[in-house]
């Protein structure tokens, strides 16, 4: 038992929680009906992503991973913001935040 | 030890994901989204990214759920009603996505030469992250900054109040006296 407690976690592990994380992502973003649920459900993918970087870039020991990782962040961080006040604009325009009355460029 | 904390932490990852899905109210959605960000910190940490975990934490778990829980309560968005969704996002949506899951899980786990991470491997400290981000990437660095302003001033025209909305625009002070009778609050 204390064999098992000290051993090290493979990678894999880490790799399988991302690709985990990022199917649960991508599951959100086709069944939540509600376009605030929608957009955390791309920020959980973004997240899912960042976690395979951070991976690798322990996997190689390269500074650039976790570097990219950060510019990541960053790009999210100011998508957060812009995407957030298109939400306000749409919920001012129609009144309502589920994505099925949102339909104008629907064929 | 660093398997139980992989353990832990990944499976409060999971269960918030799982709980971001299954909530049908917005603002629980976003407090389990914190969980897993927070969780994903703690995760960075086991593998020796100290600035990312912080930066997670701070900007992620902080800023950005900020931005959202505020959102919440400002839309005062209210319990999300069920529908199906469309046809086509059920039989190829659905499909998809355990075909990109097994895809990505077959190839992680048939890969050879993936290694092991463990408590005893050393961080990755801020001193060397920022010798690399300031030397070779002072460019990029420099670019996010404008990027960052350029979303706070679309953010900002965006949400304007009475946007494009002519009752609501604000009044235009034209008269003279009425600006010196603001000026001399």
């Amino acid at each position: 038992m204390s064999s098992f407690l000290a051993q090290d976690v493979p990678l894999q592990f880490y790799l399988l929680l991302s690709a985990i994380l990022f199917a649960l992502g991508i599951l959100g973003f086709i069944i939540k009906r509600n376009l605030i649920t929608v957009f955390m459900s791309i920020e959980l993918m973004l997240n899912a992503v960042n976690l395979s970087f951070v991976t690798f870039a322990h996997q190689w020991h390269a500074v650039k991973g976790q570097i990219f990782v950060f510019f990541v962040m960053m790009v999210a961080a100011a998508e957060a913001a812009v995407g957030l006040a298109i939400i306000i604009a749409v919920f001012r325009a129609r009144a309502t935040l589920a994505v099925d009355r949102i339909d104008l460029m629907k064929l | 030890m660093h398997l139980i904390l992989f353990f832990l932490f990944a499976g409060f990852c999971l269960a918030g994901a799982i709980n971001l899905l299954v909530q049908s109210h917005p603002i629980n959605s976003a407090l389990s989204l914190i969980v897993v960000m927070t969780s994903l910190a703690v995760l960075y940490l086991l593998l020796g990214a100290e600035f990312l975990a912080a930066a997670q934490v701070i900007v992620y778990a902080g800023a950005i759920m900020v931005l959202f829980v505020f959102t919440v309560m400002l839309l005062n968005a209210g319990r999300e009603e069920r529908t199906m969704g469309s046809r086509v996002a059920r039989s190829i949506g659905f499909p998809a996505v355990v075909v990109v899951l097994g895809i990505v899980a077959t190839v992680v786990l048939t890969a050879r030469g993936i290694g092991t991470a463990s408590l005893r491997d050393g961080i990755t400290s801020t001193q060397d992250l920022s010798r690399v981000l300031f030397h070779e990437l002072l460019l990029p660095f420099e670019v996010t900054s404008v990027l960052i302003l350029i979303a706070i001033l679309g953010a900002v025209a965006l949400a304007r109040h009475g946007h494009g909305d002519p009752e609501h625009t604000p009044r235009k002070i034209t008269d003279r006296t009425e600006i010196e009778r603001m000026a001399a609050k």
